[in-house]
């Protein structure tokens, strides 16, 4: 059997939870989930499994990444699991990795794709999605993460029986705890839910140089991101960065000002719905993953496009 | 303070990956190496913690004998020695990479006292493991916190903050302890000529580590298929301004 830890927010399983619990149920046997901390009950409703185990304890209001290892490893003991899947999420990698020591086991992240056996064969994530590796897993219990949005979700649906834990934690389980939580700031778009997302790179040329990029995302209600180049030549914060080490974006459409296309950047772009790319060099990289192109020096396309935009708004 | 930042050699990848015959491997011929972002960051935080405080800072590499170039690199940021754990170039996973990095802290500790702080990438950028400062730190039996994007120094422990739905959680850690990085902590500085000049002299100790069996055995790398679009131009210069707002209207993202 396997057991799947499911990570719920406002009372429901989590997207990447439920994708999780796709890619386990091509193991084949019966799936068990685990849910930990507060509204884990509520989710614990629409979680499509044989049996939901929620753990409940006092000390688990914050996440507490050693506690859930604990009891990751407790439960899947108990129930002798043959694999134990988490969804690829940042706090779901680091107790399944926490996990893994306790048990003495390997950890694949990020996979997309298993094929039952002995030893198993997966497929996973490297170079954050530019390049794949088909690996084989030499393990007792097989333990991996699953790659965010690689594995089509398995629709919400009531479990089989729900199961209510109380875990023993031990003091050294709650020393690495979140002690507080330092609230999103407040207005504006963010990259991760914007619509519209105009992105400068090199080619915008200095930190002022982006004045006709914030123009044209604010006409279009877009956020303002920017390539690692960038960050690194200090003309934006890195908070403003599109990348495999920055933000991951989906929007309906993604303008590309002046960004060659390195593949660090393009990782962070797989979930742009259509990416339209400014650049004056027609060969850039960027134009092997654009859908539309404007050939061109940005700092003239860019005013011409808001004045447009402008123009028919009246 | 003590800190010790490990560190990877990773190639840049630019473009387009290119993959060797035997599909075991990037082809790296025509590219050049540095360490993982995250890592380079790891970098910056350890020479400014030792600036603020005194103290000793430490870059420790797995990697082929030419990652000496990157230890060097750190090392001309102000990073005060090296160790090398040297390798004939095969693959370490994530277990035998953190077992032979846990081997070499315990070999320098005992001879010159225990790190304050180590600090690693949440993730190499090569081979995303996600894992090996998780594991280092628990060897070691330190507490570890992971993703972190700010961090500061208070009395007998280092307050950490990983990004969370936009906002921050705050973890606080009783030093010593272990923190895996994210880019986006410090801005790194680039390295001066003197700097440059000194780092060739600074102490580098080197060891051959023996690499135990993988359990997580690669068989082949694969380049996603993706498809190879032909971008439909929309025109030139700021000629092409009516033909964008015909395409942000068409997909309703106009008004």
């Amino acid at each position: 059997m396997n057991l799947v830890l499911v990570e719920h927010t406002e009372g429901a399983p989590t997207d990447v939870s439920l994708q999780a619990l796709a890619l386990a149920a091509g193991l084949g046997g019966e799936t068990h989930a685990l849910l930990i901390g507060p509204g884990a009950v509520e989710a614990a409703a629409t979680v499509p499994v044989a049996v939901a185990h929620v753990a409940e304890h006092p000390s688990l209001q914050a996440f507490a990444p050693d506690a859930w290892a604990s009891i990751i490893c407790t439960l899947a003991e108990r129930l002798g699991a043959s694999a134990v899947i988490a969804p690829g999420s940042g706090p779901a990698t680091d107790a399944m990795a926490r996990a893994a020591v306790r048990l003495g086991e390997p950890l694949a992240a990020n996979v997309t794709a298993i094929t039952p056996g002995s030893p198993l064969l997966l497929t996973r994530v490297r170079w954050g999605g530019s390049l794949l590796e088909e690996a084989r897993l030499h393990s007792g219990r097989a333990l991996l993460t699953v790659a965010p949005h690689s594995v089509a979700a398995l629709a919400p649906a009531a479990p089989g029986s729900v199961e209510t834990l109380t875990p023993e934690l031990a003091d050294a389980d709650l020393v690495v705890q979140v002690r507080d939580r330092v609230a999103p700031p407040a207005g504006g778009v963010s990259l991760a839910d914007a619509k519209v997302v105009v992105t400068g790179g090199r080619g915008v040329g200095s930190a002022e140089g982006f004045a006709p990029v914030e123009e044209l995302a604010a006409l279009l209600g877009g956020a303002v991101g920017c390539s690692r180049a960038v960050t690194m030549s200090g003309w934006r914060p890195h908070t403003d960065q599109v990348g495999q080490t920055g933000n991951k974006i989906a929007p309906d459409i993604y303008i590309a000002c002046g960004v060659s296309g390195a593949t660090q950047h393009i990782a962070g772009t797989k979930g742009a719905k259509r990416i339209l790319a400014v650049n004056t060099d027609p060969e850039a990289p960027i134009m092997s993953v654009a859908d539309y192109a404007v050939i061109g020096d940005l700092h003239e396309v860019l005013p011409a496009v808001s004045a447009e935009l402008r123009r028919r708004r009246g | 303070m003590k800190v010790l930042v490990c560190v990877k050699r990773v190639p840049m990848t630019g473009g387009r990956i290119v993959l060797t015959h035997d599909e075991q491997a990037i082809e790296t011929k025509h590219l050049g190496f540095a360490v993982s972002p995250h890592e380079e960051c790891g970098e910056e935080e350890a020479v400014r913690l030792v600036e603020a405080n005194g103290g000793e800072s430490v870059v420790l590499t797995l990697g082929v004998a030419e990652a000496e170039e990157q230890l060097r690199d750190a090392m001309a940021i102000g990073v005060d020695r090296g160790i090398h754990l040297v390798t004939d170039g095969e693959e370490w996973d994530p277990e035998a990479t953190a077992g032979a990095i846990v081997e070499a802290i315990r070999a320098d500790e005992s001879a010159s006292g225990p790190f304050d702080l180590i600090f690693l990438g949440n993730e190499s950028a090569d081979s995303g493991g996600y894992q090996v400062g998780l594991r280092v730190a628990s060897a070691l039996g330190r507490p570890c916190a992971t993703g972190i994007k700010a961090l500061s120094v208070e009395g007998g422990s280092v307050r950490c903050e990983q990004e969370f739905g936009g906002g921050r959680d705050v973890y606080e850690l009783p030093l010593p302890a272990v923190v895996t990085v994210l880019e986006g902590l410090n801005l790194p500085r680039y390295p001066s000529v003197p700097g440059r000049m000194r780092a060739g002299k600074k102490p580098l100790e080197r060891t051959e580590p023996a690499r135990p069996a993988s359990r997580l055995e690669r068989a082949r790398l694969v380049v996603p298929a993706g498809e190879a679009k032909q971008a439909a131009v929309l025109g030139h210069g700021a000629d092409a301004a009516a033909a964008v707002v015909d395409l942000l209207e068409q997909i309703g993202v106009a008004s």
